[in-house]
């Protein structure tokens, strides 16, 4: 009972954020049915939820009947399901790791939102080194592609943290300078110096015996292990070894950490590293997954992750909660925009809803009346004081 | 590497000078660069009535967003409404007048959910700015995807000074530069002056620069804290959709998603780099733009001599890069500045310290 009570502690508020967001979605979708000359259809959220479950879970309890409505029928298809479910985990690996790249750094006191940067400059690294390799053995060239592809984003998170350790530039600012950077410098160098002959478009070369393997179901790959195992490392290191102990003392009090002995230097370049890296890790498995890089990139993953830390409150085992709901959003998104024809970007807006309930989580608690904890990582005050800079 | 030691290093310096100062005299580089300039100013204003305030947005991008797409979706529907031929007077027309106040409008609103996220609800600042930049993004999105707007309201034209003025011998490039732009890049001059004397030389400049500083001491003698948070981070909405305005109905006539390119956070550098001043910030935007201006300049009009045959060259070889090169510059710049200047410029004290009045809790 009190495990029940402790969890409950924990999920109220990212629960209700989630139903809010849905909520708030729904009467958006209403809306939208009035578009294009269309008519007002109370029933469209209705259906449009139902193909998002379906195309997430291959769970069904809706029968179109034509028209716009719908009658209720459950059904379920196992090897439908098996499908959807592998997607959906699919698309939450790369969510796992941009989370906990928000995340960890919360842990220090640090915003990393530079994710989008750090998961391009991994993926880029990772293609390279990859088609490099592609003739060599498959665990040798998948280790060595992953590995340049971590290196990479380890690099481009170590910049911003060097900025902020040596010339107090705040990381919100230098981080997102680096995202545009990233995006340019790769495009030029994509489309003059790495394009090869015969696609449509530009892309690099094929990364060969560097794709991941894939280990389940249609698109079940390797990066999902790969994704797992660095959730349980994060743990261990935040939560079990000195380090993570400095790390988190840092980000909850610098001067005390200064204090005992501990350089905020030292840890904020090394907890921004670890950042990209994870971020880097993500990029990589995207682009092994895809098998090479295209000149244009788009991504969503990277600002995902500040959804997903938040909604997970930072920990690894809520990060790996919120990337499987987020996940298995983009995974059930498409069947909802053929069902439904609602556009995929309704996901976008969803996801921003439950970012905004989360942080007006005051509001949900007195509204509610839950008595939960804080969602905000309290350590979050750290990187907000330091936005006015100063050097350390 | 060798290739290095053979370029006639000085003899590009003098050319690119010689290049750089025929450029502001003749071409129209420097009233680009304050169009450039134009939205960085106005989210470094919007910027600025926060942080001076003590509160810290991050969320000007998405406040610029949503104001670009909301100015131009009411400004196309006013426009088929009733289409009406552009005026001579900078090409004003009543949908662009109406797109304006629209933007403005929905900049403000943006503005006072992110006052309340911060005052009332005491949510994290920095949380609530990446709230506003993700819900305008995927929102602005969705209903870009779903309305589809195939029309467009046009833009405000530039104003065209007669040549005796802008050939005037030595401020003749600076009237050109200050005139030869639309109405929303000519306003911002005025209303950077505004700002810096109101600031600087008001009542409600020194009430606002105590709060950022010093919030209890203001409000024990009797000023509200509160009230005065809401109304700047609210007005200060204002230049955001101006910013906006900017984007869709002066600069472009078309909205594209996430066409802000992260200006806001250019905007939010420049308020750093101008320590907290109007006209520092100002100045810290034509800087930073001043890059882009110069890359359009180049590629559309190469230097002479051997430093245009040495761009040629590259930009032949690899014309992709070329041109990133120079779509890369204000960003770089504003890196470099920021982890320049930032150790020596100090932000005011209270900035993104929630307040709570004595005896509530």
């Amino acid at each position: 009972m009190t495990l029940l009570r402790r969890f409950w502690q924990l999920a109220a508020i990212p629960i209700f954020s989630i139903a809010l967001a849905l909520l708030v979605g729904s009467v958006l979708i209403i809306l939208s049915s009035l578009a294009n000359g269309g008519q007002l259809n109370l029933l469209l959220p209705l259906i449009a939820y139902e193909s998002l479950l379906e195309g997430a879970t291959g769970l069904s309890f809706l029968d179109p009947t034509g028209g716009g409505g719908a009658a209720l029928a459950f059904s379920i298809d196992p090897e439908r399901a098996a499908r959807a479910l592998t997607s959906s985990v699919a698309a939450a690996t790369p969510l796992i790791l941009t989370g906990l790249a928000v995340g960890v750094g919360f842990k220090a006191g640090l915003f990393n939102i530079g994710g989008t940067g750090q998961v391009l400059v991994g993926g880029f690294c990772a293609a390279l080194v990859g088609a490099a390799v592609a003739d060599l053995p498959v665990p040798v060239a998948v280790t060595l592609a992953v590995g340049a592809g971590a290196l990479g984003g380890a690099f481009y998170g170590f910049i911003p943290g060097a900025l902020k350790a040596f010339t107090g530039a705040h990381e919100v600012v230098s981080t997102i300078m680096l995202n545009s950077l990233a995006a340019f410098a790769i495009v030029g160098l994509v489309n003059d110096v790495f394009k090869i002959q015969g696609p449509t478009f530009a892309r690099t070369a094929e990364v060969g015996n560097a794709a991941l393997p894939i280990l389940f179901g249609r698109n079940g790959s390797l990066g999902t292990v790969i994704a797992l195992v660095v959730v349980v490392l994060a743990y261990l290191l935040i939560y079990r070894t000195t380090l993570g102990f400095e790390i988190r003392t840092t980000g909850a009090n610098p001067s005390a950490a200064r204090y005992a002995g501990m350089s905020p230097r030292r840890l904020i370049i090394l907890t921004m590293s670890l950042c990209g890296m994870f971020a880097g890790l993500a990029g990589s498995i995207e682009i092994l997954n895809l098998g090479y890089y295209p000149a244009v990139f788009g991504t969503g993953i990277g600002f995902a992750g500040i959804t997903v830390a938040l909604l997970g409150r930072a920990h690894p085992a809520g990060i790996v909660l919120a990337a499987l709901l987020l996940g298995g959003m983009r995974a059930g998104a498409p069947s909802m925009q053929i069902n439904a024809a609602i556009p995929i970007e309704i996901i976008d807006v969803i996801q921003g809803l439950i970012l905004l309930f989360l942080a007006a989580e005051t509001v949900i608690r007195q509204l509610f009346k839950v008595r939960a904890e804080r969602v905000t990582p309290g350590e979050l005050g750290t990187a907000t004081a330091g936005y006015g800079g100063g050097k350390l | 590497m060798d290739f290095l030691f053979d370029l006639p290093v000085l003899g590009f310096a003098f050319q690119f000078l010689a290049y750089l100062v025929n450029a502001v005299a003749t071409t129209n580089l420097a009233p680009q660069t304050l169009q450039l300039a134009t939205p960085i100013a106005l989210g470094a204003l919007c910027g600025l009535m926060n942080e001076r305030s003590g509160i810290v947005n991050i969320g000007i991008e998405g406040m610029m967003l949503t104001s670009a797409f909301v100015g131009f979706m009411v400004a196309v529907l006013v426009h088929e409404a009733m289409p009406s031929t552009p005026s001579t007077f900078f090409g004003v027309t009543p949908a662009l007048i109406v797109g304006v106040l629209a933007a403005v409008g929905a900049g403000m609103l943006v503005s006072t959910l992110h006052a309340w996220l911060c005052i009332s609800v005491r949510a994290d600042h920095i949380i609530s700015g990446t709230v506003i930049n993700i819900v305008a993004l995927g929102l602005t999105g969705y209903l870009n995807r779903l309305i589809r707007p195939s029309g467009s309201a046009g833009t405000f034209d530039s104003f065209r000074p007669p040549d005796a003025i802008t050939d005037l011998p030595i401020i003749g490039w600076l009237l050109n530069m200050f005139l030869s732009v639309g109405p929303i890049s000519m306003s911002v001059i005025v209303l950077v002056i505004v700002m810096q004397v109101l600031l600087f030389r008001s009542r409600w400049g020194l009430r606002t620069r105590a709060v950022g500083e010093h919030p209890r001491a203001v409000d024990t003698v009797g000023i509200d804290v509160i009230r005065l948070r809401y109304k700047n981070v609210i007005l200060g909405g204002i230049f955001a959709g101006l910013a906006g305005a900017w984007l869709t109905l002066e600069f472009n006539a078309s909205f594209q998603n996430g066409m802000t390119a992260n200006r806001g956070f250019i905007a939010l550098a420049a308020v750093i780099f101008g320590r907290w001043t109007p006209i520092g910030a100002f100045g810290g935007g034509l800087l930073f733009m001043f890059s882009e201006a110069l890359g359009i300049a180049i590629r559309s009009r190469p230097p002479p001599g051997e430093l245009g045959v040495f761009l040629s060259g590259i930009q032949a070889d690899f014309p992709s890069i070329y041109n990133n090169v120079f779509g890369a510059l204000p960003y770089l710049l504003t890196m470099i500045v920021l982890a320049g200047v930032v150790g020596r410029s100090i932000a005011p004290a209270a900035v993104g310290k929630p307040y709570t009045k004595e005896g509530t809790t």
